[in-house]
């Protein structure tokens, strides 16, 4: 399957298992995904080799950067009729609260589209949505 | 403290984070206000297969983990400091099958903040990603005796 195929399967479908076991990081770290209705949640369940603080412990401060970003990604093509590739620009990241070592959600909101830079809000939480353990804004590049 | 002691207490306090044996990071180098990561290249943090290139995600996990060991080099005795907020921005896709290196400075100490700055490089002069960050210090009584012994070797 091609990537445009596989971005096709995904849309009609809401499996993301083909979409995933494409990109060898989403495995690496646990990402997950799910769709309800229109909108998507993305799961990053617990994992020990996600681990960047042993004392508390606490997931790497790094991991939660990436989950936030490919959640970003995979959004942005989710949300593209036709198969556009995003490349991050850049990606501002506020941690507010340790992200302890359970299962960790985010949510993202395409808050402007242009002809070729999307800007993208993304969301994570882990015991209740109202309280967010990070916060993070993306520019993409979309390429045809 | 010397540059082989700094060096030794960063490689003990990295090797204890799950995340950065995961990736492989190793420590380069290090002195009293920089520090030099390594992230080896392999297969499974690619993110995009059809180049082979890797996923930004790493990069950040590198570059945060540069960010929040460097102070272990400027300050005297051990202390966690969590990541306030991180600006990443990706200058060019790094290329498959070679390291990328993290170098970070604190280029400004206070006594609550901690303020870094970090650039990702496959080549000197060619920035694959540049990152500025803020660190909060939450003190060393924060972290257990046993885990700043662990880090220091018991030493100062």
């Amino acid at each position: 399957m091609t990537t445009a195929e596989v971005l096709r399967y995904t849309q009609e479908t809401g499996d993301f298992s083909r979409m995933l076991n494409d990109i060898p990081y989403a495995g690496f770290i646990g990402l997950q995904c799910e769709r309800f209705g229109d909108d998507l949640i993305f799961r990053l369940p617990r994992k020990d080799s996600n681990i960047g603080n042993p004392i508390l412990p606490a997931i790497h401060g790094g991991v939660i950067g990436g989950f936030m970003e490919l959640s970003a990604a995979i959004y942005l093509m989710m949300s593209q009729e036709v198969l556009r590739m995003p490349r991050i620009v850049d990606f501002s990241l506020d941690y507010l609260r340790a992200g302890l070592d359970r299962e960790t959600y985010a949510e993202c909101r395409l808050t402007r589209q242009g002809n070729r830079v999307a800007n993208v809000m993304i969301t994570a939480w882990q015991k209740s949505r109202n309280e967010p353990i990070a916060t993070a804004r993306a520019h993409f590049l979309l390429e045809d | 403290m010397t540059d082989t002691l700094r060096l030794e207490r960063v490689r003990r306090f990295i090797n204890t984070l799950q995340q950065s044996r995961a990736l492989g990071l190793t420590v380069e180098d290090a002195d009293e206000n920089h520090l030099i990561l390594c992230l080896p290249y392999s297969d499974h943090i690619i993110g995009n297969p059809e180049t082979g290139v890797i996923h930004g995600g790493a990069i950040t996990t590198m570059m945060d983990t540069a960010s929040g060991s460097v102070m272990i080099c400027a300050l005297p005795e051990f202390e966690l400091c969590p990541t306030l907020d991180l600006r990443v921005d990706y200058m060019r896709a790094a290329e498959p099958h070679k390291p990328v290196y993290a170098r970070a400075e604190a280029y400004r100490v206070t006594s609550n903040i901690i303020f870094t700055r970090c650039e990702a490089y496959q080549e000197e002069g060619k920035p694959v990603a540049q990152c500025v960050g803020t660190f909060m210090r939450i003190g060393k009584e924060a972290t257990p005796k046993s885990y700043r012994d662990l880090i220091t070797g018991g030493e100062a």
